[in-house]
């Protein structure tokens, strides 16, 4: 029986899409990972931005425009509080996480000589090995892989040897999306400061259920993606080290980055709008605030000790069903349950439980490197939100047997 | 039997159930007498692209008509593939061209026609077609 921290069906009346239907059963919304639902306080900030002061922000003399750049400059510092960076110009607005990567694996390019070494894990998301990929391939310098051990977690005295004074940057994510898995980003940053090389965390799965402090972990980068956690789509924002943002170059050229220009020489925008080319998304930077209020306003403790209550009950009730196996059984994990059954393909079951009313990702979730460590062509992946209740995971149970039943 | 007719033969089929579930139960029983592609022609550059499950397809003309077989290593998948090289095999490339996939939407599964959908059925339509180009154009 789960004790709920706080009143979970309160909290579900903020969220609109959670009452309809689909093939006319009862959303059972379990994709969080891939994308959290909105809470109406967020939809209304996105609305009143529009209906009362849509303008376009740091440029314009008018009052619409003083109070769209005071409510998205609010939001910054809104987001630098939650992450306690230092400065809020270390918060760079992105379009989301995987922009955040490629401005850092970008402004690298200048950085890095040939021989030098870049580090990622074995349980990163495409989008944290592709640009680092390619930045080797511009660079000459040589990527190496943490390996994962069955349980999906990093073989950390791996990852010791690895390092040494040619390591100059190291990749990894707070939590694995395709498992769920917590990486020690502590232990693995302080270990890469100690031979130089900095750190980018990828907090897009780790940022809904744990509240990153940037200055305690000393990361060099962190990077999330707003509608992972209540926010609206093409948002994020990039956390950087001053010291690291002075460093790299700007990314894109634009408006907004730029201090002077002239056709002989232009000199860049001091932080954060050197790398804020163009008109962001202003709206998107509000209501990405408004979530972190509505978050906050619930409380992260409270979140993670009911996605925990939601995560076992989950784990215990899916391995009463014979056959199915569960992939990331890591002792630290968000609530993230990716599972298969023997003798069936995963897209099958997902596409039962959708029929079910009931929303899991299934296929590869853009990690392919976990799955052949498997050996399996995917994984069905329920993941939980604070907003999910124990009889959700009783129709999912149930949903998944129905499959079985059907299927076998 | 032309296209057609098989196509209809199939909705009169379907025509028989109530609910998804029954629909499902039956297009999972067509997969299983799906004609079954020999071991040789299960290669890499014979899988569908767009499916997040592999599906296989091989053509032969024989007689100027085109044989099909097929897998996957889904059984939903196989069951969609089954329908579609039971309207498509032993027939003429032209005949196969000029065909319309309507009746797909009959049979209550329209939702996987959707080009986003990710079991690609548009993808396998699209493959089938493409052989009967191919085979057309050594035809004339």
């Amino acid at each position: 029986m789960i004790n709920t921290v706080f009143d979970i069906l309160t909290i579900r009346k903020d969220f609109p899409i959670l009452n309809r239907k689909v093939n006319g059963e009862a959303l059972v919304y379990l994709d969080n990972a891939a994308t959290s639902q909105t809470p109406k306080m967020v939809i209304d900030a996105i609305v009143d931005y529009y209906s009362r002061y849509n303008s376009n922000i740091h440029r314009g003399v008018h009052s619409l425009s003083q109070e769209a750049t005071e409510m998205y400059e609010e939001a910054r510092l809104k987001i630098q509080k939650h992450f306690n960076a230092s400065k809020s110009h270390e918060i760079i607005f992105t379009p989301g996480t995987t922009y955040g990567i490629n401005l850092v694996a970008n402004g690298f390019s200048a950085l890095l000589n040939k021989g030098d070494e870049i580090i990622v894990s074995a349980l990163e998301h495409h989008s944290n090995i592709v640009p680092w990929q390619m930045l080797c391939e511009r660079t000459g310098a040589v990527l190496k892989v943490i390996p994962m051990d069955l349980d999906g977690k990093l073989v950390m005295d791996e990852y010791h040897n690895l390092l040494n004074p040619k390591t100059k940057l190291v990749f990894c994510n707070h939590v694995s999306n395709a498992l769920g898995t917590i990486n020690p980003i502590k232990e693995i940053i302080t270990a890469a400061h100690k031979v130089g090389a900095a750190v980018l965390i990828d907090g897009a799965q780790a940022a809904p259920h744990i509240k990153a402090d940037v200055q305690q972990l000393d990361a060099d980068f962190y990077v999330v993606s707003g509608h992972k956690m209540c926010g609206p789509t093409g948002v994020g924002i990039l956390y950087g080290k001053e010291e690291w943002l002075n460093k790299l170059p700007p990314y894109q050229g634009g408006g907004e980055m730029i201090a002077e220009v002239t056709f002989e020489k232009t000199t860049y925008a001091d932080l954060p709008h050197k790398f804020e080319a163009g008109t962001p998304n202003i709206s998107g930077g509000i209501a990405f605030g408004a979530a972190l209020d509505y978050m906050n306003t619930i409380g992260f403790d409270a979140i993670a000790q009911y996605e925990d209550e939601l995560l076992k009950y989950a784990t215990d009730q899916l391995l009463t069903i014979e056959g199915l196996k569960i992939y990331g059984t890591s002792s630290e994990k968000t609530a993230v349950v990716s599972f298969n059954i023997e003798g069936i393909h995963p897209y099958d079951i997902g596409s039962i439980l959708d029929k079910l009313g009931i929303a899991v990702r299934t296929g590869h979730h853009c990690a392919q490197p976990i799955m052949d460590f498997y050996k399996i062509p995917g994984t069905v992946r329920a993941s939980f939100s604070f907003y999910n209740t124990k009889e959700e995971i009783d129709v999912l149970v149930a949903g998944v047997k129905r499959a079985k039943a059907m299927l076998t | 039997m032309s296209i057609k007719d098989i196509q209809e033969e199939i909705i009169d089929e379907f025509s028989m159930f109530d609910d998804w579930m029954q629909r499902y139960e039956y297009m999972i029983e067509l997969g299983k007498s799906l004609p079954l592609i020999e071991e040789q022609y299960k290669t890499d550059e014979n899988i569908i692209k767009g499916c997040q499950s592999k599906v296989w397809v091989h053509a032969e003309l024989n007689d100027g008509k085109l044989i099909f077989t097929a897998d996957s290593d889904a059984i939903i998948t196989k069951g969609i593939i089954a329908i579609l090289i039971r309207t498509f095999s032993n027939q003429k490339p032209s005949d196969i061209i000029a065909a319309d996939t309507e009746f797909i939407d009959e049979i209550g599964l329209k939702e996987h026609l959707s080009p986003t959908r990710a079991n690609g059925l548009v993808s396998m339509i699209k493959q089938l077609k493409l052989y009967a180009i191919a085979y057309q154009t050594q035809l004339n």
